[in-house]
């Protein structure tokens, strides 16, 4: 089948490009003789996977991948939630959704301190950093996807008697649906920004921390390291969500 | 030939939409009779206000004064379940498949599915869908999904189906296509029907009587049967009374 071998060929195509970059990588380093401390090469980056336990890695990427995934779903409640009430209350939508907007302007990231105030270092406060971040796209997007109904489609409904439940679970939410996950896949990045600056500033675990301590001994490789598995907790998210869209919505709805 | 009170009457109809700064008039006096099984065009100019007359009849728009009566010549009528619309647009919901998207009146209803799927499945052959029923929307013609639509309207088994401007998206030949589709439906449904177009030929050859309004605010310009026999051919569009009965209408409305 052609659609078979297309697959086959993009799937092909992705390793090949990423080990490429790798190859790459390594080349530059090799043959460019660059200094260690400035520029690790890939194999001694992953050469610290050796060194599993003196890094943590198992427990700081449990940490980090808790603050992503804690501030990303949470935002995602929070976001929909918002947005399905926003459109039940025009009201509700007016007086709150300006004021959204100009907290939105709070670079996020200076509340990290403040954070460190209320609910001292942990976890907590780095969930809410990426909550923080992340969740205003969803909500945007969700609002926008949840007005886009067919007027036409609700008078249809109308003469049927039907109520808003009935319009919100039939019609207005799986409508929303293309639009919630296009805002959800921007808000993968930015929870997984937010997480780490948070554990910069506010934590004593994760690997955004560990990157700081690291830092100290001009251990490059650690940090790089870091940084992979940092990228890798954000790209298994991605992915969890990319899976949820095919799960959810028709291929023709989906925004690309 | 019918005895007692129409099925629909509608006596001095007039339907002011309230503005901010001035009211705007749409319908002024409009009274005509729809006799149980009728197909009755309501033909006039884009704007006339021919939609608000079948929204007000759809009971989605209130009117000032007049009266509007529905159920009578020996039927009753339950304005929630008795009417069915079909639009311009074939509003399908894209994430559902055909028959799920038939389906959503009796659903919005509580209607028993087994018998209305099962019904769904029959207007479907009935429209020209057989085969059709488990693919998605994007994979029908215009054509296809406004077939799909008319089948929609009919899964409740309403008394009045009102239809705004169905063709007016297709192309000239898939038009004249479903014209004759909507006649068979027609006569194997048994229902009543109020067609808005703006089509004036297409007014003649469906209706077995034509209202025709003047332009806007929507005034009765005149109300006359088509003495054309059923069931139609295309070639009848060709014959004197046929030719006749366009004349009149152009006339009418201020075109000839």
């Amino acid at each position: 089948m052609d659609d078979g071998r297309d697959k086959l060929r993009k799937w092909v195509l992705i390793i090949v490009m990423h080990l490429a970059a790798l190859g790459a990588w390594q080349a530059w380093i090799t043959l460019g003789e660059v200094e260690p401390y400035i520029m690790p090469a890939p194999l001694d980056t992953f050469a610290t996977l050796l060194e599993w336990k003196v890094y943590a890695w198992g427990h700081n990427t449990m940490i980090t991948a808790a603050s992503v995934f804690g501030g990303f779903w949470l935002a995602v409640v929070v976001g929909v939630g918002m947005a399905v009430l926003f459109s039940w209350s025009r009201w509700l939508n007016d007086a709150l959704m300006p004021l959204i907007v100009s907290l939105n302007m709070i670079p996020k990231v200076a509340l990290g301190p403040i954070f460190i105030v209320w609910f001292s270092y942990g976890l907590g406060p780095n969930i809410l950093i990426a909550f923080s971040i992340c969740f205003l796209p969803i909500l945007i997007t969700t609002a926008r996807g949840l007005g886009e109904v067919e007027p036409e489609l609700i008078d249809l409904v109308r003469t049927l008697r039907a109520s808003r439940w009935q319009i919100f679970t039939k019609i207005q939410l799986p409508g929303a649906l293309p639009y919630i996950f296009s805002g959800m896949k921007v808000a993968v990045v930015l929870a997984v920004a937010g997480a780490i600056v948070g554990e910069f500033i506010a934590s004593e675990e994760g690997l955004g921390y560990l990157m700081m301590q690291v830092q100290v001994t001009l251990d490059t490789a650690g940090m790089f390291m870091a940084v992979l598995m940092i990228t890798a907790v954000g790209v298994s998210l991605y992915a969890i969500v990319l899976i949820l869209e095919r799960l959810l919505v028709v291929s023709d709805a989906r925004m690309e | 030939m019918n005895e007692g009170p129409s099925f629909i009457q509608l006596e001095g109809v007039r339907k002011v939409y309230r503005g901010r700064n001035e009211d705007f008039l749409a319908v002024s006096d409009v009274t005509f009779d729809v006799q149980a099984g009728e197909l009755v065009s309501m033909v006039g100019p884009s704007g006339c206000g021919k939609t608000t007359v079948l929204k007000i009849l759809a009971g989605l728009h209130s009117h000032e004064d007049g009266t509007v009566r529905i159920g009578g010549g020996g039927e009753s009528f339950d304005p929630a379940r008795d009417i069915g619309m079909v639009f311009q647009q074939p509003l399908l919901l894209k994430w559902r498949r055909v028959i799920e998207n038939v389906l959503l009146p009796a659903e919005i209803l509580g209607l028993n599915m087994a018998e209305a799927r099962d019904r769904a499945g029959h207007l479907l052959d009935m429209v020209g869908l057989t085969g059709f029923a488990q693919s998605y929307p994007y994979e029908l013609s215009g054509g296809m999904q406004q077939r799909a639509a008319i089948a929609r309207a009919l899964v409740h088994d309403p008394k009045l189906i009102l239809m705004d401007e169905p063709f007016g998206a297709l192309d000239a030949l898939t038009r004249e296509k479903m014209n004759l589709e909507l006649l068979r439906i027609w006569s194997e449904s048994g229902k009543t029907i109020v067609f808005v177009t703006h089509g004036i030929q297409e007014a003649v050859f469906l209706g077995s009587r034509v209202v025709v309004l003047s332009a806007g605010p929507a005034r009765m310009a005149d109300n006359f049967l088509v003495d054309l026999p059923y069931p139609r051919t295309l070639d009848m569009k060709t014959q004197e009374a046929f030719g006749d009965y366009t004349r009149r209408i152009y006339k009418l409305l201020g075109m000839e």
